[in-house]
């Protein structure tokens, strides 16, 4: 049986962690509605963004002259991946379900034949990913000064994604990043970037006037369409990476919590038991004279 | 009582304003144009500029540097790349859009060119039309 004094260490050393994984816990806490905000905040914009687009796109998608971001090239033999993953760690499978599902992707792009690239946002990804798929690692977006993320971050990435795009480096590029549910689900989602997905309504068209003309708009709107979809992604994911942290420290701390118990009851036997082991001594001591 | 008309502002990190207007003067890419209620739909880009909404009781103004407009009859939604309400706009903000637009410049050619040309000279124009 372990000493006393080492069982107290133990005792001491776990309500240390119970404390630092509290405090994680309560900022992840005031992070996450932040964050929740900011995502609260971003959407009108990406909604409206989406509305303009369906109208530009339906009829632009069938004419000839259609800009390649939405038409694409007409192939789909390089994919790109954009990996948006966390800066940091301790947040239980918030990271890792996001390389997962990447893995998956690459893999089965791979059995398919085809060539995959792929671009990571935030350390955590490329870490996760660099041993499967170091050689197709293309570029790396470093979001870890950041310390709330704004438009410009996102277009960063979508500048990264697009330059790349205009030197013909891909045909099909795809964004993997977690979709807030709640504080205990959060879902790994892959969505197109390019070429643009118009989602089809049955909303009956409006018919609009175009200044300038219907191309020269949308060769505009369109990065900027996909800009705020980086953009919705990066700000979905970082609430979820507070949402996944909070639970994940809230978990730890019941833990040590009990752990605590265990090591308490056992320390009070051992006590105890060395108790009466010494009244036994004296006892037995005093019998013999 | 003249019509309204719902306008709505927004930037990707936040929803400027949502009320309703009489009228919204905005700085189009090809020219300014205001929209009041039953104007015919149209989509268009913005230049940097000062945009004035019109309610009731009183007139705000709003500096966007670019961006898209969609006007239907009912409603007027801009979506700005980046909006600031006039009376918020600092010196500093007007020389930091100013030296974005000259930093687009550098290094083009070709038609990208003309575009950032006439982006630092619409730039120009509003920040002398702001008089800070």
């Amino acid at each position: 049986m372990a000493n006393l004094k080492d069982l107290k260490n133990r005792i001491q050393s776990v309500k240390n962690t119970r404390k630092i994984t509290k405090a994680m816990q309560m900022v992840s806490a005031a992070k996450l509605r932040r964050a929740q905000e900011a995502a609260e905040a971003g959407r009108p914009y990406a909604t409206r963004m989406a509305d303009v687009m369906r109208n530009l796109a339906r009829g632009a998608a069938d004419s000839d002259g259609a800009p390649r971001l939405l038409a694409g090239t007409g192939k789909s033999e390089v994919h790109l991946l954009v990996v948006a993953t966390g800066e940091r760690g301790l947040c239980g499978g918030f990271n890792s379900s996001i390389a997962k599902l990447a893995r998956l992707h690459a893999q089965r792009l791979l059995a398919e034949g085809k060539k995959v690239k792929i671009l990571t946002v935030g350390k955590k990804g490329r870490e996760q990913l660099r041993r499967d798929f170091g050689h197709a690692m293309v570029a790396h977006v470093d979001l870890s000064a950041v310390k709330r993320v704004g438009y410009v971050n996102a277009q960063d990435v979508a500048s990264e994604v697009l330059s790349r795009f205009e030197t013909g480096e891909f045909d099909v590029a795809t964004i993997f990043f977690n979709t807030f549910q709640s504080v205990i689900a959060q879902i790994p989602t892959a969505t197109q970037l390019i070429p643009a997905v118009v989602e089809e309504s049955d909303e009956a068209a409006a018919f609009y006037e175009f200044e300038p003309d219907e191309q020269e708009i949308l060769t505009e709107l369109l990065p900027a369409a996909i800009t705020t979809q980086i953009f919705t992604a990066l700000l979905e994911n970082g609430a979820s990476e507070q949402g996944a942290r909070m639970s994940a420290m809230d978990n730890a701390t019941r833990n040590a919590g009990e752990m605590i118990d265990k090591l308490t009851i056992q320390y009070n036997r051992s006590r105890q038991a060395a108790i009466t082991n010494e009244l036994i001594e004296i006892i037995s001591g005093a019998e013999a004279l | 009582m003249a019509d309204m008309m719902q306008f709505e502002l927004v930037s990707p990190e936040r929803m400027l304003a949502s009320l309703q207007v009489i009228e919204v003067e905005i700085p189009g890419a090809e020219g300014d144009f205001t929209a009041m209620a039953d104007h015919a739909a149209l989509v268009t880009t913005m230049r940097p500029g000062i945009l004035k909404a019109k309610s009731a009781t009183e007139t705000t103004e709003y500096v966007v540097t670019g961006g898209f407009v969609e006007v239907s009859g009912t409603t007027t939604s801009v979506l700005a790349e980046n909006a600031v309400p006039r009376s918020e706009m600092t010196r500093d903000a007007a020389n930091a859009i100013l030296a974005e637009a000259e930093a687009a410049l550098a290094g083009l050619t070709g038609a990208g060119r003309d575009a950032a040309d006439k982006r630092l000279a619409d730039t120009k124009a509003l920040v002398e039309a702001l008089g800070l």
